[in-house]
């Protein structure tokens, strides 16, 4: 049965979202698979289905959330997003939107909504190219999965580095580096 | 002469694979297409020359919503297959973990997906900045079936605990007893929410429906019973496929189950109501009573009050059930292939409705062959006849009103979107 660390020392969450069994919407798992086999202290995994209350739910109680999911936008197969999700509005073009199913994008609205969103909710989106049923992502999807793998690992390192620095960090100084760092990038 | 098309796209990512099509002309309907559904065709395809105690987990993969169905339709098929009878409390805790995955799924239902259509909201995120304690009331209701699960499945997403013959670990008494406070708040929010959602506006529709579900004599069934129907029909399991057969439609790569007999039929939380009223607890019973739905229901739009009444039964089954729990000496019954070969069925009542499998199986135990039913599958004919009938009644309303309603008529039926994948998207062509 599953054992939870302390509210206070469950830093870190990644967590893949996809179906193993549709091609590329495996990416966001396929992702999630192999950052476990890089030691991250403070870091747990999860890979879920992407229905919405449950990943409410899953990401509870972290401080750092880092999602990984398959999209559909109509870019070029292995494109890759990359939303700081606590500060911004997520497109909901990007994500599974559904009125029937409860999405990815619909989940952390309704978090921003009811203010349970983590303290720093990075969501990556990578553009799948065939979704049918079957294993394995396309060689563009494979590639991109790779990327998002060394981003995160880098997203990683900068946050351990920033709470070395200020145990404490608020929410105010977090969000004017993240300000900076998209301004940076931009 | 005006045509006018209804067109809600889903799923459209992948191509020609889903959607809701109604044409309209000189304001009558001249076509409903709906097929929303494509069945586990893969997945029965991928269960050839598996082992027959990998079935569970593999189909569990098929619903990220209701494994524990996909799971519990699957050891009983085997059972039935290697003559298995699981008994005292393994049963019981198979029907703990499906009190559970009824209450999560069903809250998830209820209040984040019909609730909205109901009070105009276009989702639940709107919902929620004006009713923020609602909302939060869903989603903590929602968590509550989420910790049985947790709890008795090993893990709350694709649980691994369940196995053919029992389960591999079972919890200790002590273990279980801390869900009993949580589940006693749930049992209260769950009569709130029965309360609330009669409160609702509900459109004047009722349709003489062929009503299919599992009857027990002793409970409100999950895991076992007769299947029996309103219009006479009593069968075991074992004869569903006498009676029950699946048909191609020709805009579809999705089937259509439908009695041999009778045509369209009608599973799910309205069905397994009207056919199991007196095997709901006194207070589920006294609940639906006062919510003026009476002994039998025949409104699919007041399903999201029939979800609350069995969410209401589940939570009160699950104290039960906690309440009278003992740990069994073992964690399973042992279960070994038939060197001659064996074949057998399942079905339990999903969330949505009953979910059939069957498996042929070799003297080794593989996987020969595999067919499996879904309740969204079986509601679909049955979706699309309400349309044919909704719609003439309602044809006044703008088009942006009448998608919504169509929507709503669709989701009153719970369809299983993320068996397929978890996505839709909405367009209307004039």
């Amino acid at each position: 049965m599953k054992t939870q660390l302390p509210l206070a020392s469950r830093r870190g969450l990644l967590l893949g979202v996809g179906n193993a069994y549709r091609h590329d919407d495996a990416a966001g798992l396929q992702v999630v698979r192999r950052l476990q086999q890089h030691a991250l202290p403070g870091f747990e995994f999860v890979e879920m289905s992407g229905e919405g209350a449950a990943l409410l739910e899953a990401w509870g109680g972290f401080e750092t959330v880092i999602l990984i999911d398959a999209v559909a936008s109509a870019a070029q197969p292995g494109t890759v997003y990359r939303f700081a999700a606590h500060e911004q509005h997520l497109p909901a073009k990007f994500f599974h939107y559904s009125t029937h199913a409860f999405s990815v994008a619909e989940a952390v609205e309704l978090a921003r909504a009811l203010a349970q969103l983590p303290r720093e909710l990075l969501v990556y989106g990578i553009e799948g190219k065939d979704f049918s049923h079957g294993l394995g992502l396309s060689a563009e999807v494979a590639h991109a999965a790779k990327k998002v793998c060394a981003a995160v690992l880098r997203d990683i390192t900068r946050l351990n580095s920033q709470s070395s620095h200020n145990e404490t960090w608020n929410l105010a100084h977090a969000r004017t580096r993240s300000h900076q760092r998209l301004a940076a990038q931009n | 002469m005006k045509t006018k098309t209804i067109k809600v796209d889903y799923l459209a990512r992948v191509e020609g694979e889903g959607g809701l099509y109604i044409k309209l002309k000189d304001n009558a309907v001249t076509e409903v297409k709906l097929k929303i559904f494509e069945p586990p065709r893969f997945f029965e395809a991928f269960l050839r020359g598996r082992n027959f105690s990998e079935a569970p987990d593999l189909t569990a993969r098929i619903c990220g919503i209701c494994p524990i169905a996909y799971q519990m339709s699957a050891v009983h098929a085997m059972e039935n297959a290697f003559g298995v009878k699981v008994e005292g409390q393994l049963r019981a805790l198979r029907r703990l973990i499906y009190c559970g995955e009824w209450i999560e799924s069903h809250a998830l239902h209820v209040y984040m997906l019909h609730a909205p259509d109901f009070l105009g909201y276009e989702d639940a995120i709107r919902m929620a900045k004006d009713y923020p304690a609602v909302v939060q009331r869903g989603l903590q209701l929602k968590k509550s079936g989420n910790e049985i699960v947790t709890l008795v499945g090993g893990r709350e997403i694709h649980p691994i605990n369940v196995r053919v013959g029992g389960f591999y670990k079972v919890p200790t008494k002590a273990e279980l007893a801390p869900l009993a406070e949580r589940l006693k708040w749930a049992r209260d929010a769950a009569l709130e929410t029965v309360r609330w959602t009669a409160k609702l506006n509900f459109p004047d529709f009722e349709r003489d429906y062929e009503f299919v579900a599992l009857h027990h004599p002793e409970e409100y069934p999950f895991n076992e019973g007769r299947l029996i129907s309103n219009r006479g029909l009593d069968i075991a399991v074992s004869e569903f496929e006498q009676h029950f057969i699946e048909e191609h439609v020709p805009y579809s790569n999705a089937l259509h189950a439908v009695r041999k007999e009778g045509g369209a039929y009608f599973v799910g939380p309205l069905a397994r109501y009207n056919l199991n009223f007196d095997q709901l607890t006194p207070l589920a019973r006294q609940a639906a009573q006062e919510a003026g739905i009476g002994k039998i229901c025949r409104n699919p739009f007041q399903s999201i009050i029939v979800r609350s009444v069995e969410t209401l039964y589940a939570c009160e089954e699950a104290l039960r059930i906690i309440a009278g729990y003992e740990m069994p000496d073992a964690p399973f019954v042992k279960v070994e292939p038939r060197a001659e070969g064996a074949s057998g069925c399942g079905c339990t009542e999903a969330p949505r409705g009953i979910l059939y499998h069957r498996y042929r199986l070799d003297g080794n135990g593989l996987i020969l062959d595999a067919k499996i039913v879904p309740p969204t599958s079986q509601n679909q004919k049955t979706m699309e006849n309400d349309l044919w009938q909704f719609v003439p009644k309602h044809i006044r309303l703008s088009q942006e009103k009448l998608t919504w309603q169509c929507e709503q008529a669709v989701r009153n039926y719970d369809p299983c979107i993320s068996c397929a994948t978890h996505f839709l998207k909405l367009e209307i062509e004039h």
